[in-house]
């Protein structure tokens, strides 16, 4: 029998290929006759086209075809999830082209193409189209957006507003403020964040006209939703006309989820120069500007709480700034996933949320890594040390004082957070956050704390030390929720697997799920390994191409860890189910005495009297034999809709030193204790979690989107915007408490993004924690040298 | 563009190649010798995707023209070790989880490689400097540090029983 590899720390099998330099990404892939597209960004953030004269670009060597944006018929991007959807919010749409038509509205929005022989060629004839520009005031701030006089962006979006959305109780927080022993209120930047995953996007695109079917090659989280999308809102193609493949993904952290115009504008191309493919990879400083953006908010928290430090009232308004169009989902991100889990872990029994969409000049803002989840952890985790910090009590008493009981599960947030519209409801599935928090507490040492700052303070440090004792909503589901009732993308949201024993016994799986590094293929040939009882060696996954796996809503919001499993466990128990039927066939025994162990089929009381799974299969592949009403071969699809998310929750504890002379953090330590349910694989869980953290350090510390006020990205390459790097991170710490999810069959939650929901708030009160004996209150990240060497100095009463 | 001659040892084989004179060592090796294990993750320098050996040295190849490395002797990952040859730095990623997506793999492996033959017990400080100029946007480097140390040891075990 195959050992059970369910829970073990397997080692991967995608590993041999990207070790070896035999990785498959998209800029690997060379196909007969390929020409290569380069794309003319706006220069400018806000202007009108008033000519492009493309004939010295048309005649330069090399050249095949010169595009702009009035030579494609094809629809505006679409705009899949409206704020607030079906409860009637006016959302003012206006999302991207394949090629900007009119006018831009950021540094970097495509307005022509060059389709050449090489990439460089291409790249050269750029420089010869002529675009007569007439340039416009431009802003990127959101609350200067707003306000009156604000350069306008869209005759449809009327001082610049995307939408007025809210959720949760205002008259119950309204009652708790006006009886509050204690209020505290506090501006936080949650600044802009540009993802860069390793491998930068690109498409080929590639019509045949034999057939005329569409084919593209995408880095891509979703294929199946962009041949969705493409088809039907974008270039009015039948569906089944289009085929969309994602090869290997070098990292995407939300930045590949969506419809982007270069996939439109690749396939345009590639009908327009006869059915040649035609491949287009952005550069890195490209990226940059036609790569979406994540967080960017402005928001204003009220915090009601009782002298004892018992919170009884949440008030938050947030500005989110959306850029200068609205990419695929950007408008749900600082809505339902923000809004709806402002309460975090803790019994907060009146909350209200107002969210103000916002147009500015800048690269249109949708979900980065935890998208709406990590913004509101560091709201309600701020927010909890800010009332420790008023009312001088330590903030893991506050917090310890205000965590919801283990009893309160399946929690429902009284103030209707998690409600939808329809009156439809989501609950936290599962819970138990002080032993989380009290295992974090003794790893980092937490009794000790006071020592070490005196200790530090005598070397000219400043340690600071903070918590973050987040939840995190994985799955972003189900489909009763978030699709009937417009909460979600408007479409469900379910997830497919199709399990195949073959003539062999060998098992290919497929998956509508689709990785980017997370060890997909690992991971589901566990599952199916422990359900099937098939060593992992004689499985196969495949998954991201829409010709060949059964349709999927792809993979982010940590979704195929709860809803992905969901399905390879139901199309397994097909496959049991009906190998089961067939062996009893196979023994002339009833069906109800046939038990299943591992991949043996027996007869009950009669243990020699079985048969294999390989057995069963090849004979059921060859169907000599088979009984009325059963079907050749062991083929079987499944799909999962789950009844609810699940939210895995944790204590992430970061220790900071601050140098007093030069303003500089240094993050000492970091301790992290999380529970996640059950575990597939512990070994990529821990990776997981190693890079999240890494992500939201980043954020805390150094990683920060600037633009001049004329809309430059002033942080545009990575020269200027400061990625994580080796030498300034220490290793982690990291352990764990498990509390199964009721909701998952596996009791497993999700881990893609709890890394980076639960750290930037914990450095981010570290920080806050070191520079509290100066006096300062609050910093907002990122604490650059140069930040905190400011703050320090005026604290000191100095020049700064 | 008259283009220029490139003669050169490649992973062991000699190669010769005419490329444009602006084309980088990168462009050469991925588009012309179709050695698509070395990656291009930015065009600043900044990211280390496209470490190569030149003469034995860790070389980000995409600071190097083509030309300049006529004459002289690269390895890429393709030619540091196969499946069934690898090398204990390859070896050593897989078997601690020191990659996720796999796209900063390769010119990580290769910086690591120079680090323990220049290096052979290097101190996790050590190792964190030597990576510095190679970005990994997945593990948060800590597996990569773990996977590094343990080749060392392996390759100081092997040296010591040669
Ligand atoms: S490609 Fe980034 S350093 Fe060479
Ligand atoms: S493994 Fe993805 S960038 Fe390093």
């Amino acid at each position: 029998m195959a050992t059970d590899v369910l829970g073990a720390p397997v080692k991967r099998v995608e590993d041999p290929r990207f070790i070896s330099g035999k990785g498959r990404y998209l800029d690997d892939i060379k196909l007969p006759g390929m020409a290569h597209l380069a794309i003319l960004r706006s220069p400018y953030a806000h202007a009108n086209i008033r000519s492009i004269d493309t004939s010295a670009a048309k005649a330069a060597p090399g050249v095949v075809a010169v595009i702009t944006g009035a030579d494609i018929p094809y629809n505006p991007l679409p705009m899949a999830w409206p704020a607030g959807g079906a409860s009637g919010i006016q959302n003012n749409v206006n999302t991207p082209r394949a090629l900007a038509t009119d006018s831009v509205k950021w540094t970097g929005e495509g307005v022509a193409a060059v389709v050449a022989e090489t990439a460089a060629q291409a790249v050269d004839a750029l420089e010869l189209i002529q675009v007569e520009w007439e340039p416009l005031p431009a802003v990127t701030d959101a609350e200067k957006a707003l306000a009156d006089g604000a350069p306008q962006l869209h005759e449809n979006a009327p001082n610049n507003r995307v939408f007025d959305w809210q959720v949760g109780d205002r008259a119950a927080t309204d009652a708790a403020f006006a009886g509050a022993e204690v209020v505290v209120s506090q501006r936080l930047v949650n600044h802009r964040l540009i993802p860069n995953p390793m491998e930068v996007r690109g498409d080929i695109g590639w019509y045949n006209p034999g057939t005329d079917e569409y084919t593209i090659w995408m880095s891509s989280q979703t294929p199946h939703i962009q041949r969705l999308l493409l088809a039907a809102f974008v270039m009015g193609v039948p569906e089944q006309k289009i085929r969309c493949i994602s090869p290997d993904v070098g990292g995407a952290f939300g930045s590949k989820i969506y419809c982007y115009a270069d996939m439109a504008l690749s396939l345009f191309a590639s009908r327009l120069v006869g059915g040649r493919p035609v491949k287009w990879v952005e550069t890195r400083r490209e990226s940059f500007g036609s790569t979406i953006h994540g967080r960017d908010h402005i928001t204003y928290v009220d915090v009601a709480a009782t002298r004892q430090g018992e919170v009884k009232g949440l008030r938050v308004r947030t500005l989110a700034n959306l850029g200068g169009r609205l990419s695929t989902i950007g408008p749900g991100i600082p809505t339902t996933l923000y809004g709806r889990i402002l309460s975090g872990p803790y019994k907060i029994p009146a909350v209200h949320c107002e969210v103000t969409g916002v147009y500015t000049n800048t690269t249109f803002v949708d979900a980065y890594r935890g998208a709406g989840r990590p913004e509101a952890t560091y709201v309600v985790e701020r927010a909890m040390d800010l009332v420790a910090d008023e009312l001088g009590i330590d903030p893991a008493e506050v917090r310890r004082r205000n965590f919801l009981p283990p009893d309160a599960f399946p929690y429902d947030n009284p103030s209707g957070l998690l409600t939808a519209v329809n009156g439809s409801k989501l609950y936290i599935d599962s819970g138990n956050y002080e032993p989380a928090m009290d295992k974090a507490l003794a790893m980092a040492g937490y009794a000790d704390m006071a020592a070490r700052k005196a200790e530090a303070r005598a070397r000219g440090k400043l340690l600071g030390v903070g918590l973050s004792t987040y939840i995190e909503v994985c799955g972003v589901a189900p489909s009763k929720w978030i699709g009937a009732v417009g909460e979600g993308w408007g479409a469900a949201m379910w997830e497919s697997s199709n399990i195949k024993v073959h003539l062999t016994g060998k098992v290919v799986v497929t998956m509508g799920t689709q990785p980017q590094g997370q060890g997909h293929e690992t991971t589901f040939a566990q599952i199916v390994s422990h359900e099937l009882g098939v060593p992992m060696e004689d499985i196969v996954v495949q998954h991201s191409d829409t010709q060949g796996t059964p349709f999927g809503y792809g993979s982010y919001g940590s979704r195929t860890s709860n809803v992905g499993t969901g399905a390879a466990v139901k199309a397994a128990a097909k496959i049991r189910d009906k190998a089961r039927r067939y062996a009893a066939h196979m023994l002339e025994a009833n069906v109800d005495d046939i038990e299943v162990e591992g991949a043996e089929y027996r007869v009950k009381g009669s243990p020699d009297k079985k048969k294999t799974l390989q057995e069963i299969a090849f004979a059921l592949d060859l169907a000599f034999d088979t009984p009325p009403g059963m079907e050749p071969y062991l083929d079987e699809t499944a799909y999962h809709d789950t009844d609810n998310c699940t939210f895995p929750f944790g204590t992430h504890i970061a220790v900071v030193e601050v140098d007093e002379e030069t303003g500089n953090t240094e993050l000492v330590r970091y301790v992290a204790v999380d529970d996640v349910g059950k575990k597939i694989n512990p070994m990529i869980v821990d990776g997981q979690l190693h890079g999240g953290i890494a992500q939201g350090v980043g954020q805390a510390l150094w990683e920060e989107a600037v633009y001049d006020d004329d809309g430059q990205l002033l942080s545009g390459s990575l020269l200027d915007y400061a990625l994580p790097r080796a030498e300034w991170l220490p290793s982690f710490e990291l352990d764990e408490t498990v509390t199964p999810s009721p909701v998952n069959p596996l009791g497993v939650k999700g881990v893609g993004e709890a890394g980076c929901i639960a750290s930037t708030a914990a450095v981010a009160n570290a920080v806050n924690d070191a520079l509290s004996p100066l006096g300062i209150r609050h910093l907002d990240m990122p604490f650059t040298a140069q930040k905190v060497w400011s703050a320090i100095q005026s604290a000191k009463g100095g020049q700064a | 563009m008259a283009e220029l001659h490139v003669a050169l040892e490649v992973n062991g084989e000699h190669r010769e190649v005419d490329v444009e004179p602006r084309t980088l060592l990168v462009t050469m090796l991925r588009e012309d010798l179709e050695l698509t294990g070395t990656h291009v993750g930015c065009d600043t320098s900044q990211c280390g995707a496209c470490t190569v050996h030149v003469d034995g040295r860790a070389v980000k190849s995409c600071t190097v023209l083509a030309a300049q490395a006529d004459g002289t002797s690269v390895t890429t990952i393709e030619g540091l070790g196969q499946v069934g040859s690898l090398h204990p730095i390859q070896q050593a990623f897989w078997d601690k989880h020191g990659l996720q997506c796999g796209f900063c793999t390769p010119g990580m492996i290769m910086a690591a490689a120079d680090l323990v033959a220049r290096n052979p017990d290097p101190s996790e400080a050590e190792i964190r400097h030597a990576i510095a100029g190679n970005i990994c946007r997945c593990t948060g480097y800590h597996n990569i540090v773990a996977a590094v140390r343990e080749a060392a040891a392996v390759m100081r075990g092997a040296a010591a029983s040669a």
